[in-house]
C-alpha cells in the first residue's frame, strides 16, 4: 500500500508516484482525445488490403484510420455482418460473383454511376452485369486473377501441369495440396470434368464430388491462403489446386521456381469487388475510399500487396509497375487467359449447401 | 428457528447471492440461450425458431458430422495417455531427485515453453515436422530413412503439438500432488518391506492419483474444445468437432447448427466429468 508508512520510504514515494500516474493518465487523455478526433473507417476486406503500403498513404492523405477485417470466404463474410450491427461497416470487399447476392441481401449501398474509373478497366472485368443492378452501380471490379495450378517447375513436368487429369494418375500422390475454398476448386474439377462453372447444378455434383474425394486421397493438405503458400514455397508440396499467381508472383524474386498454369481444360478467373456498405454512416469517405483503391496509385499498391498479388483491373496502372512485376503478374499474356478463364459457380442457396456438405466431407475423408 | 440462526442464514445468502447472480448470468441464460438456437433452423441468414431436433438429427446421420467427434475423442484420449506418461516421470524426477533449492528453477524449465503464444508454438512445430525441418533433415543425414516422413499436416503432427502444451500442465499437477506427501508413507512401506517399485506401485501412485485425474481432466477438457492446434497442424485431413463447429459459423453462418454441436460437445465433456468425479477430489482422505 502506498500510503502505509514503512521506514519514512512509502510516504516520500507517494507523491511521485501520484504525479507519474495523473501525468500517464493526462497523456493517455490526450491521446485519446487526437484519437477521437480522427474519423475512422471500418472496412470487410481480403488479406491483401492490409498492406500498410496500400493503407496508409490513405490514412495520411484524408486524416482517417481506416480499421481492416481480414476474411476469407463470402460465408465468412456474411457471418461477420449477420453478428454485426447495422453501420458497423463501412467498406466490403467480396468475391466478384457475389455481389448480387449481397445487393439481394441490402448489404451494398448505391454508388453513383460516374464516380469511378470503369472506362479505364480492361473490359471483361467490368462484370456490369454483377456490379450494377437496373442501371445502378452497387460495387466495382478491383482486381482479378486465376484459380489454376501452381507448381514447382523444379520438381514437376511442365507439361503435365497442362493437362489437369494428371491429378489423379497417380504420378503425383502425397505431393499435392489443395486451396481451402470451395468455390474455385469445385469449378476446376467440374472443368476437368468438362462441366462448366455456369452448369455445376445438384444433379452433376455427385460426379464433382467422386472426383473431389479422390483428388483429397491424393493430396497431402488441404490449406487456406497462408498455410497452402506456404506449403508450396517451404516444398511440403509440388502442386497447389487452385493456386495462380496470388500465390506465386508474390514470391517470384525469392522463388523463381514457382510457376502457375491454365490448364487445356481451363481455369477459374477470380475477381473481387468492393463497395459501400448499405448502413454505412460514412459514405462519403467510404466512397473516397473506394475511389483510392480504384485509382491507378492504389491499384499498383493492391496488385502487389505482400498478402497475394493479382491483376490491376484499373488497364492505366501499367505505368506504376515494374516489368518485373508486369511479368510475375503476366501482364502480355491476358488477352489469351481472359478468353480460356471461367468464372466461379454461383450456387442457390440449395446448391451452396450442398457444395459445402461435400467439401466438409471431402475435408474429413 | 432462533434470531441468531435467522441472522446467520441471511448472512450466508448474502456472501453466495453474488455467486449465483454470476453464475446465472454468465451461465445459465447463456446456456438455455445456446440450446433455444440449437433447436432453431438457419433460412438465408436469418434464424427460425422451429423447435425440433433436426440439428441434432443431421449430426448423427451425416457420417462426416459424427466422424468430427470420434477423431476428436481419438485424439484427446491419445494426447490425455500420452501427456501422462511423460509428465508423472518429470514431475517425480522434479519432486524426488532434484535438490529443494533447484526444484523451482526446474519447474520453470519445465513450463518454460508457457511463455511463448500457442499459436506461435503451433507453427514453430509445423517447422520443426515439415519435409526439410529439423527431424527430418537429421534423420536423412544420420541415414536413418531414405525420404522424409511425413508428419506435418497430420493428426500425428496435431497429436505432437498438444502433447508438447499438455505435458507442461500435468507436470504442475502432478508435482505439486506429490512435494504435498509426507515421506513417512515411503518410510513406513519400507519397514514393511516393501521394495522401492512396490512403494511406488502400492503407495505413491494410489496417493498421487487425485492430482493425476484432476490434471488429466484438464488436458481432456481444453484438448477436446481446442481448435487452433488441429488447424494449423493437422493440414485439415481430418476434422475435429471444433473445426466443424468453426466452419458452420465461419462459413455457412449456421449458428443453430453450431449450437448444437456445441451442446453435443458440452455433453462429452460432461459425460467425462462424470466418469472422472469419484478421483476429482483435492483434499486427500
Amino acid at each position: 500500500m502506498i500510503f502505509k508508512k514503512r521506514d519514512g520510504y512509502s510516504q516520500y514515494r507517494f507523491f511521485p508516484t501520484t504525479a507519474s500516474v495523473a501525468f500517464t493518465i493526462a497523456i493517455a487523455g490526450l491521446n485519446s482525445t487526437s484519437v477521437l478526433a480522427q474519423e475512422e473507417l471500418n472496412a470487410l476486406v481480403w488479406c491483401d488490403h492490409t498492406d500498410a503500403a496500400l493503407i496508409e498513404p490513405f490514412e495520411k492523405k484524408n486524416n482517417v484510420k481506416v480499421n481492416l477485417k481480414e476474411y476469407e470466404g463470402t460465408g465468412a463474410a456474411l457471418s461477420i455482418i449477420s453478428q454485426s450491427r447495422p453501420g458497423d461497416w463501412d467498406v466490403l470487399v467480396i468475391d466478384g460473383v457475389d455481389v448480387p447476392r449481397a445487393i439481394d441481401e441490402g448489404i451494398l449501398g448505391e454508388i453513383p454511376n460516374n464516380a469511378l474509373p470503369t472506362a479505364d478497366f480492361f473490359p471483361e472485368v467490368v462484370m456490369e452485369d454483377n456490379n450494377t443492378r437496373n442501371g445502378k452501380t452497387y460495387a466495382v471490379t478491383e482486381k482479378y486473377g486465376y484459380n489454376t495450378i501452381s507448381f514447382d517447375k523444379s520438381k514437376v513436368d511442365i507439361s503435365d501441369m497442362k493437362d489437369m487429369s494428371m491429378l489423379w494418375s497417380g504420378k503425383y500422390d502425397g505431393r499435392i495440396a489443395i486451396y481451402d475454398y470451395y468455390l474455385p476448386v469445385i469449378g476446376l474439377v467440374g472443368l476437368s470434368e468438362g462441366i462448366d462453372t455456369n452448369k455445376v447444378n445438384t444433379s452433376n455434383m455427385s460426379v464433382i464430388k467422386d472426383k473431389l474425394l479422390s483428388l483429397k486421397k491424393a493430396s497431402k493438405l488441404v490449406g487456406d491462403v497462408v498455410s497452402s503458400q506456404t506449403a508450396l514455397a517451404t516444398g511440403e508440396v509440388d502442386i497447389l489446386v487452385g493456386g495462380g499467381e496470388w500465390v506465386t508472383a508474390v514470391l517470384s524474386a525469392e522463388k523463381p521456381n514457382l510457376d502457375w498454369v491454365i490448364p487445356e481444360q481451363g481455369g477459374l478467373r477470380w475477381s473481387q469487388s468492393i463497395g459501400v456498405m448499405a448502413d454505412s454512416g460514412k459514405k462519403d469517405l467510404a466512397l473516397k475510399f473506394v475511389q483510392y483503391i480504384t485509382s491507378p496509385e492504389g491499384q499498383a499498391k493492391l496488385a502487389t500487396s505482400s498478402c497475394f498479388w493479382g491483376m490491376p483491373a484499373n488497364k492505366k496502372t501499367e505505368p506504376l509497375l515494374t516489368s518485373a512485376q508486369k511479368k510475375a503478374l503476366r501482364w502480355d499474356n491476358q488477352a489469351d487467359y481472359l478468353a480460356n478463364s471461367q468464372l466461379y459457380p454461383i450456387p442457390d442457396a440449395t446448391l451452396d449447401d450442398l457444395m459445402q456438405d461435400n467439401w466438409t466431407e471431402m475435408l474429413q475423408n | 428457528m432462533s434470531v441468531d440462526s435467522d441472522h446467520s442464514l441471511r448472512k450466508a445468502w448474502y456472501f453466495v447471492t453474488p455467486a449465483i447472480a454470476w453464475t446465472i448470468a454468465f451461465f445459465v441464460i447463456p446456456f438455455a440461450f445456446m440450446v433455444s438456437v440449437s433447436l432453431a433452423s438457419r433460412v438465408g441468414r436469418q434464424i427460425v425458431y422451429s423447435w425440433d431436433l433436426d440439428n441434432y438429427i443431421n449430426f448423427f446421420s451425416k457420417s462426416y458430422l459424427l466422424k468430427g467427434l470420434f477423431v476428436s475423442l481419438e485424439i484427446t484420449f491419445l494426447v490425455t495417455i500420452l501427456s501422462t506418461l511423460l509428465a508423472y516421470p518429470l514431475a517425480w524426477i522434479i519432486a524426488e531427485r532434484v535438490p529443494k533449492k533447484w526444484q523451482r528453477i526446474a519447474l520453470i524449465m519445465a513450463i518454460l515453453p508457457f511463455w511463448t503464444s500457442y499459436v506461435v508454438r503451433s507453427y514453430s512445430w509445423l517447422l520443426v515436422l515439415s519435409t526439410d525441418g529439423v527431424i527430418n533433415k537429421s534423420l536423412l543425414q544420420i541415414g536413418i530413412i531414405s525420404e522424409p516422413l511425413p508428419l506435418s499436416n497430420t493428426t500425428t503432427a496435431t497429436v505432437i503439438g498438444f502433447v508438447h502444451f499438455f505435458v507442461m500442465l500435468l507436470t504442475l499437477t502432478i508435482y505439486s500432488n506429490l512435494i504435498q506427501l509426507s515421506p513417512n508413507y515411503k518410510r513406513a512401506s519400507a519397514d514393511l518391506g516393501a521394495n522401492a517399485f512396490q512403494t511406488f506401485w502400492h503407495v505413491i501412485l494410489p496417493l498421487t492419483l487425485p492430482g493425476i485425474m484432476v490434471g488429466a481432466f484438464l488436458t481432456f477438457v481444453l484438448c477436446i474444445g481446442d481448435y487452433i492446434t488441429p488447424q494449423i497442424l493437422g493440414g485439415n485431413n481430418e476434422l475435429t468437432l471444433p473445426q466443424i463447429i468453426m466452419m458452420q459459423l465461419g462459413r455457412r453462418a449456421d449458428i443453430p447448427t453450431a449450437a448444437a454441436l456445441s451442446i453435443i460437445l458440452m455433453g462429452v465433456v460432461t459425460v467425462a466429468y462424470l466418469s472422472c468425479l469419484r478421483w476429482l477430489k483435492m483434499e486427500r482422505t
